[in-house]
């Protein structure tokens, strides 16, 4: 195993990081904010309490989660996207290194990324309501899964794509409505049932549910559940990353 | 007793067909030996971009072996990558780079630990220091073509490939790029380069591969190579013009120029003989009085034509 190379990649793609900092820190930070003014204050103050969970409070899980997978997938997508667009990736592709030391590399540090955001939309959160969690322990194991599993994910659309405007298509026209129907502003069970039965089929909503269920302990489907989706979707990435390092898919000629 | 060296780099049967097109690469057989400096030259669109890429494990043979160093390049791909380092045609660096650090990122990306100071010297090496702290996308193109030089020798490699290294780069460059490449040769460092400037084969390589459409059609020693192809002239310039050749060069490679004035010889260099002598005797015999002598010795760039023109008509 090339340990120096798995650095390498990680703490470059870090560095990169560190010089967008402000931005990419920034923008989620404000959102979320935004959101408690509008949802939490202006329109929440007007809803009832979901499960006995004041709204503001409510919706702070799925808040993180909608930053955490928008920011997983953008910054793993353009960290190799950047690489192959530039055509830098040559160096990669010579090196003594296998395309698991690289997905290692960059899916750790876009992961890193999410999980600083994520605790900063939480600390943020703070200042709005008074948390509470419940699990800590099942509260950190699905933000650590989530951000891996999204920061693939990314990694792989950042492989596939091979324009700005693919690039960006994924997170736009799938994640985004995914999140926001996946129940990240409310409670499945305040849905007609046809929908209800409708929103079974969007992995976001295991997730959100999961990780509410380790602050409150309500959750719109059981927690096994959760972590059965999860561990599926984190498989599922797995096995789409060694498809195509078996076949050097979009890479190797 | 010196044994021979076995080569550093072996390429057997190598052909490529890309997805999308036809054969590219149509068996290549190479041997590169240790410590040389290798030009392959041919024109645009030959394969050697191809050829290169295949040996740094940028592309897939479509059949043969490659071996560097003794390790196949794709069972032992750890090994054989560590020895080589890859100066490619285009210059591509990252955006927000870091001289400095981009280089670093490169001796990591090759399983080396982290040495400032070696890293340091590298850049020292091709007068990059004061470059350090740079952005990449800020430097001049040369200066680009050498921090991606600092990038490929950063891991202390054996081999070192440049893709036309010259390539729309100007004289005073050039004459740089060949003093460095001379200097790394010095180093130990086999360097194998690409280009489609003749004259760049002829300043500095000690063996030339030519290839084109796919085939490598000849590979020898320079000084081998122009002695076995190229062919050398004597012009003759008589003082009063002749009607046509007289009898005595008949047996000679000769030709009389239209006007009259002028007598071409043409002989191979490689023979023991030249027939210089007998030649001028039987000028000389012939009553003819001679205004001028001259011999020119054919380049590379004739060589070159020559071979190319002689594949296509295959
Ligand atoms: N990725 C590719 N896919 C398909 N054809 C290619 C690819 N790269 C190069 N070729 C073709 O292969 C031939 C050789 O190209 P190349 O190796 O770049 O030649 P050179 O470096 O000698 O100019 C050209 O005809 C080129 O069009
Ligand atoms: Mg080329």
């Amino acid at each position: 195993m090339n340990v120096e190379a798995i650095k390498a990649i990680y703490f470059n793609e870090m560095r990169r990081t560190r010089k967008t900092l402000l931005q990419s820190i920034a923008s989620p930070v404000i959102s979320t904010v935004l959101y408690f003014v509008v949802f939490g204050s202006a329109i929440g103050s007007r809803i009832q309490s979901v499960d006995d969970v004041s709204y503001g409070l409510f919706i702070v899980p799925g808040l993180i989660m909608l930053s955490l997978l928008t920011q997983s997938i953008s910054n793993a997508s353009f960290g190799i996207f950047f690489l192959k667009f530039t055509g830098s990736i040559y160096e990669i592709m010579s090196a003594p290194v296998s395309f698991f030391e690289v997905v290692i590399g960059f899916v750790g540090a876009a992961a890193t990324k999410s999980f600083i955001i994520g605790t900063i939309i939480l600390a943020t959160a703070g200042f709005f309501v008074e948390l509470r969690i419940a699990h800590p322990f099942w509260m950190l194991f699905f933000l650590v899964t989530t951000c891996i599993s999204f920061s693939l994910l990314g990694f792989i659309i950042g492989l596939w794509a091979d324009n700005f405007e693919k690039l960006q298509l994924i997170p736009l026209l799938v994640i985004t409505p995914l999140v926001f129907l996946g129940g990240s502003f409310y409670s499945v069970s305040m849905l007609p049932e046809f929908w209800q039965k409708v929103t079974l089929f969007n992995p976001v909503l295991y997730l959100i549910s999961g990780f509410r269920w380790s602050f409150f302990e309500v959750s719109d489907v059981s927690v096994t559940v959760s972590l059965v989706m999860i561990s599926v979707f984190l498989l599922t990435c797995l096995a789409t990353v060694y498809f195509m390092f078996k076949t050097g898919y979009k890479l190797k000629q | 007793m010196n044994l021979p060296q076995p080569p550093i780099i072996s390429i057997r049967n190598l052909t490529k067909t890309y997805a999308a097109g036809e054969q590219v690469l149509k068996g290549i057989d190479l041997d590169i030996k240790q410590g040389e400096i290798l030009a392959l030259l041919g024109p645009n669109g030959a394969g050697k971009t191809t050829l290169i890429s295949t040996i740094c494990g940028l592309v897939r043979p479509t059949t043969g072996t490659i071996t560097v160093g003794g390790h196949d390049i794709v069972k032992d791909y750890r090994q054989t990558r560590k020895l080589v380092g890859l100066v490619p045609q285009e210059l591509t660096l990252g955006a927000f780079d870091v001289v400095v650090d981009t280089v670093r990122f490169s001796r990591g990306l090759f399983g080396l630990p982290p040495d400032h100071a070696r890293v340091d010297e590298i850049l020292n090496d091709l007068s990059l220091l004061d470059k350090k702290d740079s952005i990449v996308t800020r430097l001049s193109g040369g200066m680009k073509r050498r921090v991606l030089i600092a990038k490929a020798l950063a891991h202390e490699p054996k081999i070192l490939f440049l893709d036309e290294p010259t390539a729309g780069v100007d004289v005073e460059l050039r004459k740089e790029m060949w003093a460095l490449v001379e200097k790394l040769r010095l180093s130990g460092v086999t360097i194998i380069l690409t280009t489609h400037y003749i004259e760049e084969a002829e300043e500095i390589a000690d063996r030339v591969g030519v290839i084109s459409d796919g085939r490598l059609l000849v590979i020898d020693e320079k000084q081998n190579l122009m002695n076995s192809l190229g062919k050398k002239q004597l012009v003759v310039d008589l003082r009063s013009p002749i009607e046509q050749l007289p009898e005595s060069l008949a047996g000679f490679d000769v030709e009389l120029s239209e006007d009259g004035y002028r007598i071409t010889y043409t002989f191979d260099t490689q023979g023991d003989r030249t027939g210089i002598t007998t030649l001028l005797q039987a000028v000389n015999n012939a009553g003819l009085v001679l205004k001028d002598l001259n011999t020119s010795q054919s380049s590379l760039e004739d060589i070159f034509v020559n071979l190319v023109h002689s594949d296509n008509e295959r």
